[in-house]
């Protein structure tokens, strides 16, 4: 019986190691959210380069200014596209007929992309585009692949090639910077983590008030609990004694 | 005289309206086993989630749009624009986990404690029916958000309507409003989980409380306090339940609490098992998700249905494994209800159904691989064999004499020297080098360390307790 | 059971404690469940400045904005108007708007900035009805002593074109005038306060 109980554990466990293996792993973005300064560097990276085709439209630029303690003034003149009003919601200046040309495909809204897709997932595919021919933008991307966009930021990065390894354990494919781009590699990691990190702010723009919120609910719920267990303790010496 | 007349209108109020009669039947007169614990919580918190979802819906559905084009941005609109709509939202989405959390483990309690048992069946089939009820209303509910998921799950569990046959497709159709799950589909479930169900579960939980108040509560000795009573009619082992139950009760609250609150504040995804990833994602009626799962509560029930290699088979074997809880009065023999007198065999079986009912919670969030559907299947088999062989395996039991009084419960303060001294057993103290404070302060708070031996010997005087009790 | 000995002022202060503790907590509860009733950040939105161009406005003229949601008139006086106005107080209830809602500098007889163009927040101040503009003088529904004005269809008040009141109707003040400033002399923005020094 116990013999069986255990084969059956094992077996649990062995036919899921198998499935978490697959896949390429994932480099981890450093997130903070409290981190105002690389927030805003995000915002305006987005603004810049991705904006042009996709649109967050669930944000505000009030809100962001009111979050990351920027003056709205700041905010229209430095992140905001020209024209755009504090209220107005960051919507993509790109119509849908010309993405559906251009791409095949409508690019999606990023309002919640973090959420869906998570940081890590987010700061590895933007930096997993290499050169491909075969692709109709002449990229492809190692963690999406075939994926419908072109690198917005190639420029700044540079181009990367892949290239076949071999181990022990099987092959794997390796991202090689053959040409380099603007930014150096250091400065191309930070950038693309500012613009995650904006981005997983984005999907949830209350989570810093949230978590400091939590705090006082806490405290306060553990001082009702300590009242209502001397009450209960009191009451019930009644029926223990 | 100003309170005189204060009090005269209290009384014309009461002279017409029997509150006073009504709280002392149910409340301060109305006597319960003095030996409830901690499984006997669950039975107030779920009310309390309930009053809970009735609030933060009401709340919801002013900002809410149930229209296809419409409903997702409307809870993104929630989630930001709306002053505290995050709060009530999650508030929401937790207490809809939390409510099965509840109610799977007050369930668990009827079950262990034999709370079903003659005379008690009625309110067994009346907390059966709510749980039915809660199913549908968090299915239909999780239409709403109209995310990826949501448009799936729906899709899904709607197509199983069209395995019964004959009227199967035509049946799917008429719940659909539509070929595929639409505007139409998300509209009628709006209704359904806003005002139709909700009415249902406040119906059921009057008649499942009314059928507990004519017998009064089972406890975990499973015996009746009614048995003996004192000169006053009153049952010696019995308390009123106000105020000594609801004091307790409001301990339980603060705890529970405690627990809903972290995860608001914290984790309100919930690692994806509360809020999934991909209903972050508008639905898409072209394009499925890679990896579908219902929410962590149905798992159980989907797993079975997936393990059943024929469309209507699995129907029945998913739709089955609700109905023989239903059966469960019928199906166990014994007359002994509580888990502490009750042989050894009935304790396996038990401890068999909660592990399959885990596993098969497990294998529903996962991917269905060949070895996941044989395990599947496996455990589906353990589910039914508790059920269907109940009433051969419960005849041959050796149950243990019953006591004539409930025995006493142990208090968490009793419990705490006994927790002290395995806490000592599994740490030892590391020689203090600090000169900082009171050194047995710091010595008993901040220089433990794991010790090997110790924790071996918990573990294993633990493993020796949990066997010896199965039998 | 055992009543015996029972500390009665213990229980009594740990149970208005924990009242008192839970009061409170229901309190902070209520107040995201009650303001998350007040107007969302959209609404706000909607309620943000309006530009109002009066530029190609001709003498006598109407014009409806929505400013958050509700009408705003803006009216092009003629000198004649402006010269009736002048002979109606004694018919009016509040004739110098000292008991009205509008911003300092509309604060004068004609209850506007530049005395020509009127602007004001087209809601009947007795059930928030929208009235009729009604320039004509003496119409034959409205009678002889009609000097051109609003007429409130719903329960029947009267202002004038400087959305004053009359007397012996329903509604209590005159007119709402909300606040707005000239950008340029034929540019307003409607939601924003003009600042004195301007009105100067």
């Amino acid at each position: 019986m116990k013999t069986f109980i255990i084969t059956l554990l094992l077996s649990l466990t062995l036919s899921f190691g198998a499935q978490g293996s697959e896949g390429i792993k994932l480099q981890k973005a450093n997130i903070d959210i409290a981190d105002n300064i690389s927030l805003l560097r995000g915002a305006k990276y987005f603004v810049t380069y991705c904006l042009g085709c996709h649109s967050a439209k669930h944000m505000r630029y009030l809100r962001i200014a009111h979050d990351l303690g920027t003056d709205e003034k700041v905010m229209l003149k430095d992140i905001a596209p020209e024209g755009a009003s504090i209220y107005d919601q960051l919507h993509s200046a790109m119509n849908k007929h010309d993405a559906e040309k251009w791409f095949g495909t409508q690019p999606p809204d990023l309002s919640l992309i973090a959420r869906s897709r998570g940081a890590d997932w987010l700061y590895s595919y933007l930096k997993s585009y290499y050169t491909d021919p075969k692709r109709p933008f002449g990229v492809n991307n190692l963690i999406f692949e075939d994926t419908a966009m072109p690198n917005p930021l190639w420029q700044l990065q540079g181009e990367q090639h892949a290239t076949q390894r071999k181990t022990i354990w099987g092959h794997y494919t390796e991202l090689v910077l053959q040409e380099e781009g603007l930014l150096s590699e250091n400065e191309f990691d930070r950038m693309v983590n500012d613009l995650v990190n904006f981005l997983v702010y984005v999907g949830e723009p209350v989570q810093l008030e949230r978590q400091k919120m939590g705090k006082y609910v806490l405290f306060f719920l553990f001082i009702f609990l300590i009242i209502s267990y001397l009450l209960k303790k009191e009451y019930w010496k009644d029926v223990h004694h | 005289m100003k309170m005189n007349r204060f009090a005269e209108c209290g009384n014309w109020v009461l002279d017409r309206f029997p509150v006073t009669k009504f709280w002392n039947e149910h409340m301060a007169h109305y006597y319960a086993p003095k030996n409830f614990n901690f499984w006997y919580f669950f039975g107030s918190l779920a009310l309390l989630v309930l009053v809970n979802q009735f609030i933060t819906g009401i709340l919801l559905t002013m900002n809410y749009k149930p229209d296809a084009k419409l409903a997702f941005d409307s809870v993104e609109y929630i989630m930001r624009d709306v002053s505290w709509g995050w709060l009530v939202r999650y508030m929401h989405s937790t207490g809809a986990s939390a409510f099965f959390i509840v109610i799977y483990l007050h369930m668990f309690r009827g079950i262990m404690y034999g709370s079903f048992k003659k005379p008690r069946e009625l309110i067994w089939i009346f907390g059966m029916l709510l749980f039915v009820c809660l199913m549908a209303e968090a299915f239909m509910g999780y239409l709403l958000p109209w995310g990826q998921m949501s448009y799936w799950g729906a899709q899904v569990i709607i197509s199983l309507f069209s395995a019964i046959p004959v009227i199967g497709d035509d049946l799917s159709l008429w719940v659909r409003g539509d070929y595929v799950v639409s505007d139409a589909t998300l509209n009628r479930f709006f209704a359904f989980h806003v005002i139709a169900v909700p009415l249902a579960l406040v119906m059921l939980v009057f008649m499942h409380i009314v059928a507990l108040h004519e017998f009064g509560s089972n406890n975990p000795d499973g015996i009746e306090i009614k048995d003996s009573k004192d000169p006053w009619g009153h049952p010696v082992d019995g308390i009123p339940l106000h105020p000594y139950y609801t004091v307790k009760d409001i301990v339980g609250v603060a705890v529970f609490l405690i627990f809903f609150a972290t995860v608001i504040f914290y984790m309100p995804e919930m690692g994806g098992y509360f809020l999934e990833h991909a209903n972050f994602i508008p639905a898409d009626p072209m394009k499925t998700p890679e990896h579908i799962a219902p929410v962590w509560y149905f798992t159980p029930f989907y797993a079975i249905l997936r393990a059943i290699p024929d469309k209507f088979a699995g129907v029945i074997g998913m739709g089955g494994a609700i109905v023989v809880l239903f059966l469960l009065p019928w199906l166990d023999r014994n007359p002994v209800r509580s888990i502490r007198y009750r042989g050894g065999v009935y304790k396996k079986a038990l401890a068999l159904f909660v592990i399959s009912f885990l596993v098969l919670g497990y294998l529903g969030t996962q991917p269905a691989t060949p070895s996941a559907t044989i395990v599947a299947r496996i455990f589906t088999a353990i589910y039914f064999g508790f059920f269907l062989l109940m009433p051969i395996y419960t005849r041959w039991e050796k149950t243990k004499p019953l006591p004539k009084q409930l025995t006493d419960q142990l208090e968490l303060e009793d419990q705490l020297p006994v927790l002290i001294a395995t806490l000592d057993e599994m740490t030892e103290l590391k020689p203090t080098t600090s000169e900082i404070g009171d050194p047995a302060f710091r010595s008993n708070f901040f220089n433990r360390r794991p010790n090997a031996e110790g924790i071996l010997n918990v573990v294993s005087r633990l493993a020796k307790k949990v066997i010896g009790s199965l039998d | 059971m055992n009543n015996e000995g029972v500390d009665k002022s213990k229980r009594q202060f740990l149970t208005s404690a924990l009242t008192v503790v839970g009061a409170v907590g229901t309190g902070y509860l209520a107040v995201p469940f009650l303001s998350q009733m007040q107007p969302s950040v959209k609404a706000m939105a909607a309620g943000a400045p309006v530009d109002v161009d009066i530029s190609k406005m001709e003498p006598g003229q109407l014009i409806r904005v929505a400013w958050r949601g509700k009408p705003v008139w803006i009216l092009n006086r003629t000198s004649d108007v402006l010269e009736t106005l002048k002979a109606l107080d004694g018919k009016l209830r509040d004739p110098l708007s000292e008991e009205s809602k509008q911003p300092e500098s509309s604060k004068n007889p004609v209850r506007s900035i530049k005395p020509e163009i009127f602007v004001a927040v087209g809601l009947c101040t007795h059930l928030g009805c929208s009235p009729t503009f009604r320039p004509e003088i003496a119409p034959s529904d409205l009678g002889e002593d009609w000097k051109g004005g609003f007429f409130c269809p719903c329960h029947g008040s009267w202002f004038d074109l400087a959305g004053r009141v009359f007397q012996g109707v329903p509604a209590p003040t005159n007119l709402e005038i909300p606040p707005y400033r000239y950008v340029t002399d034929t540019l307003l923005i409607i939601g924003e306060e003009s600042t004195t020094e301007k009105s100067a």
